[in-house]
C-alpha cells in the first residue's frame, strides 16, 4: 500500500502534449478512476505510472519516493491490460506464477501463492489450461490473479472490463470493487465509461486533452461539475447548456420536468419547450425539445421517470421547469464554473 | 415428373460453359503446379531411384539392373562417410549460427530507428543476389594471394609477418570458410522470418512482462523465444534443407577440397555422377539425402505445430 503522486508530469508526442503538467495525488488504499474520452491521455498517464513510458518532464512518486527513472520492475506495481496480455504459451498456472518466478521466489512459496490467488478469483479448476482455452471473463480473472499474486503496492488497471459483454461487466465490476476493498491496495483505474467510473471510483479524475479537468468524488463530479466539459461528459444524456449573455446555465435532464409535476416546492425557473422527439427507455422517457423565446433556441433533453405518466406528444409545446437551485452556472468565455450572480 | 427435372438439369449441365464447371476449372488451375512438380521433381526422383539400381554411365546408352550393388559400394566408400559427416557438421554449425545471429539481428531490427528500411534492404541483399555470384565474390575474398582479409589484417597489424592463412586451402579453415559463406547466404531469410514472428507478438505482452518484473534474459527466454519458436523452427527447417542439399557454395569455393575435407553429399554425388561419369553411383549417393530431409521435415513440422497449438 502506498500513495501515488505525479508532479507536473508531462508527456509530449510529436507536437502536442498527451499529458500536460498533471499534478495528482492518489491516497493510500484509494480507488481512483481516470476518466476521459479516447485520446485524452489517461492511458499514457497510467503507463507513465507503470514506467512503460518515460515522461518528457515531471516526476512520478510511489510511496513518497521518486521513481521517475526506475524501470517498471523496480516499482512493484501490477498492471492489468485491456487485452489482459496473458502469456499465450504458458498455462494459467504459469501465467500467475510468472511475476513470482521473476522475483526469484521459492518453489513452495510460488505454489502456495498461486493457489491463494486462484482461489480468490475462483479459477483453481483452470490452472492447467492455456489462455486460448478460456472465456473472456476467465481471462480477466487470470489477469487479475496475476496482478494480485505478488502483493504489489499499486494496481494499475487499463480498461480491464471493456472486452467483456455487458452482463458480465456489471458482475465483474462488483467483484473488482470487493476484492480491492478486501486487499486495500491503492488502485488507479482507467476507463472511458462513466458508468464504470461512477460505480467504482472513490474519486474520479476527469481528463481532457492531457489535463485533469476535475478531481472529486462521483457525486461532486456529477452534481457540481467544474466546467462545461465535465458537465457534458458526465451523465447520459449530458447536462443541458443554455447560453445567455455572459453565463452558460446548465441543468441535468432528470431535473427538467413538466411544470405541473414540479409543483410549488421552492423557487423554480420555467421555460417553454417544443417537443421534437420522444424516446422510451423502459424506466425513463427521454424528451428531446427546443427552447422557445425568450430563451435562446437551444436543444434540451428532459429525462422523465416512468412514474410520471403525463401524456406528452411530439410537435407540441409544453411548459417545463427546473428548480432554480439545480441550475449550474459557467463562465461563457472560459467554460469554468462560476457564481450564479450575474456579472 | 422428377425424371424430367433430372433430365433438364443434366441438359443444363452439358450446356454450361466449361469455365463455370468448378470441378473442371479447379483441376485446370491446379494442373500447372502438378505438371511442374511431376516433371521436375517426381520424374528425376524416380529416375534417380532407377539409375541407382543400374549400371548407368554417362558414356553408354545401355544399362543393366544390378540390384543394390551401387549402395554396397557406397557404404564401403570412406569418402562417402566423410561427405555425410561433413554435410552434417556443415549444416548443424551453420544453422546454429544462423538461428542465433538471425534472432539477434531480428531483435536489433525490431526497434524503431532512423534509416531502418535501408538497413533491412542491405540485410536482405545476400538473399536476393544469385548464389553463384555471391560465392564467386567470396572466392576472391578468400583468394590465397589477394585475400582482402589477409591484406587488411596485415595492414592493421593483426597478422604478424609469418601469418598468412590460405582460407580455402587448409582443412579446418576451408570448412570454417564455407560455413561462413553459408551463414552469410541464409542469415537474411532467417532474420526476416524471425522478424515477422517478433512483430506478431502484441506489445501488451512485452509490457506485461516488464511490469511483472522480467529482466532482459528472463524476457528473452521465457517470453520472446517461446513465442517466436514456431516460426523459428520454420526458418530452421528451410535453412537445414537449403544447406544440406546445397552444393553451389562448396562447388565454387573448394570443390570439396582440400582432401575431401569440405566434400558433402550433394557435391560428392555431382562429382561422382556427372563429372566422374558414374551416373548410377551418383544417383545412389544423392538418394541418401532423401530420408534425412524427409525425417527433418516431419520432425520440425510436428514440433512447429505443437508449439503453435500449445
Amino acid at each position: 500500500m502506498a500513495t501515488v503522486e505525479t508532479r507536473a508530469l508531462t508527456k509530449r508526442f510529436e507536437a502536442s502534449n498527451a499529458v500536460d503538467a498533471v499534478d495528482l495525488l492518489v491516497k493510500e488504499g484509494e480507488f481512483l478512476v481516470l476518466l476521459g474520452p479516447s485520446g485524452c491521455g489517461k492511458t499514457t498517464l497510467l503507463r507513465m505510472l507503470a514506467g512503460l513510458e518515460t515522461p518528457t518532464s515531471g516526476d512520478v512518486l510511489i510511496g513518497g519516493e521518486v521513481v521517475t527513472g526506475l524501470a517498471p520492475r523496480a516499482r512493484n506495481v501490477a498492471m492489468v491490460f485491456q487485452s489482459y496480455a496473458l502469456y499465450p504459451h504458458l498455462s494459467v498456472r504459469g501465467n500467475i506464477a510468472f511475476p513470482l518466478r521473476a522475483a526469484g521466489a521459492h518453489r513452495d512459496e510460488i505454489a502456495n501463492k498461486v493457489e491463494t490467488a486462484a482461489t480468490m478469483f475462483g479459477i483453481q479448476s483452470l490452472l492447467q489450461r492455456k489462455p486460448r482455452q478460456l472465456s473472456g471473463g476467465e481471462r480477466q480473472r487470470v489477469a487479475l490473479a496475476r496482478a494480485v499474486v505478488r502483493n504489489p503496492v499499486v494496481f494499475l488497471l487499463d480498461e480491464p472490463l471493456s472486452n467483456l459483454d455487458a452482463k458480465l461487466r456489471a458482475s465483474a465490476r462488483d467483484e473488482l470493487q470487493q476484492f480491492q476493498r478486501r486487499l486495500g491496495t491503492t488502485t488507479v483505474y482507467v476507463t472511458h465509461d462513466q458508468v464504470e467510473a461512477m460505480g467504482l471510483g472513490e474519486r474520479i479524475a476527469v481528463l481532457d486533452r492531457g489535463r485533469i479537468r476535475q478531481l472529486g468524488t462521483p457525486l461532486e463530479v456529477y452534481h457540481d461539475p467544474a466546467d462545461t466539459f465535465v458537465a457534458t461528459f458526465m451523465g447520459s444524456p449530458p447536462m443541458n447548456l443554455m447560453e445567455t449573455d455572459h453565463v452558460i446555465r446548465g441543468f441535468r435532464p432528470e431535473h427538467c420536468l413538466p411544470r405541473e409535476v414540479l409543483g410549488d416546492g421552492g423557487e423554480i425557473t420555467p421555460f417553454a419547450l417544443t417537443v421534437t422527439r420522444i424516446e422510451y427507455l423502459g424506466a425513463d422517457r427521454l424528451i428531446y425539445g427546443t427552447l422557445e423565446a425568450p430563451n435562446p433556441a437551444a436543444r434540451v433533453i428532459a429525462r422523465l421517470p416512468s412514474t410520471i405518466t403525463l401524456p406528452i406528444e411530439s410537435g407540441k409545446r409544453y411548459e417545463f421547469a427546473v428548480r432554480t437551485r439545480e441550475i449550474k452556472y459557467f463562465d461563457r468565455e472560459t467554460g469554468l464554473k462560476r457564481a450564479p450572480t450575474a456579472a | 415428373m422428377s425424371a424430367s427435372i433430372a433430365r433438364q438439369r443434366a441438359a443444363a449441365g452439358r450446356n454450361r460453359p466449361w469455365c463455370d464447371d468448378e470441378a473442371l476449372l479447379g483441376r485446370m488451375l491446379l494442373a500447372p503446379a502438378v505438371i511442374y512438380i511431376t516433371a521436375l521433381v517426381g520424374f528425376p526422383f524416380f529416375l534417380a531411384i532407377f539409375y541407382s539400381l543400374s549400371d548407368a554411365t554417362v558414356g553408354s546408352t545401355t544399362l543393366h539392373f544390378v540390384g543394390l550393388r551401387n549402395y554396397e559400394g557406397i557404404l564401403q566408400d570412406p569418402t562417402f562417410w566423410r561427405s555425410l559427416q561433413n554435410a552434417i557438421v556443415f549444416t548443424l554449425i551453420s544453422q546454429a549460427l544462423v538461428v542465433v545471429l538471425g534472432k539477434i539481428l531480428a531483435m536489433a531490427l525490431y526497434g524503431d530507428f532512423r534509416g531502418k528500411w535501408l538497413v533491412r534492404l542491405l540485410i536482405l541483399l545476400p538473399w536476393v543476389a544469385p548464389m553463384s555470384l555471391g560465392s564467386i565474390g567470396w572466392l576472391w575474398i578468400f583468394d590465397p594471394v589477394y585475400s582482402i582479409i589477409n591484406w587488411s589484417a596485415r595492414a592493421l597489424h593483426i597478422f604478424g609477418p609469418e601469418i598468412w592463412p590460405v582460407w580455402l586451402g587448409q582443412p579446418d579453415l576451408a570448412m570454417a570458410s564455407v560455413i561462413l559463406v553459408d551463414v552469410w547466404r541464409l542469415l537474411p531469410l532467417a532474420t526476416v522470418i524471425i522478424l515477422a514472428g517478433l512483430s506478431a507478438i502484441p506489445q501488451d505482452i512485452h509490457d506485461a512482462a516488464q511490469v511483472d518484473g522480467a529482466g532482459f534474459w528472463r524476457h528473452l527466454f521465457m517470453i520472446n523465444i517461446p513465442l517466436v519458436m514456431p516460426i523459428m523452427l520454420v526458418a530452421l527447417l528451410f535453412g537445414i534443407v537449403f544447406t544440406f542439399t546445397d552444393m553451389i557454395v562448396i562447388f565454387v569455393l573448394t570443390r570439396g577440397g582440400p582432401f575431401d575435407t569440405t566434400q558433402v553429399i550433394a557435391s560428392y554425388s555431382f562429382f561422382t555422377g556427372v563429372q566422374g561419369g558414374d551416373l548410377a553411383a551418383g544417383a545412389a549417393i544423392s538418394l541418401f539425402l532423401f530420408p534425412v530431409l524427409a525425417a527433418v521435415a516431419v520432425v520440425f513440422l510436428t514440433l512447429a505445430r505443437r508449439a503453435e497449438v500449445a
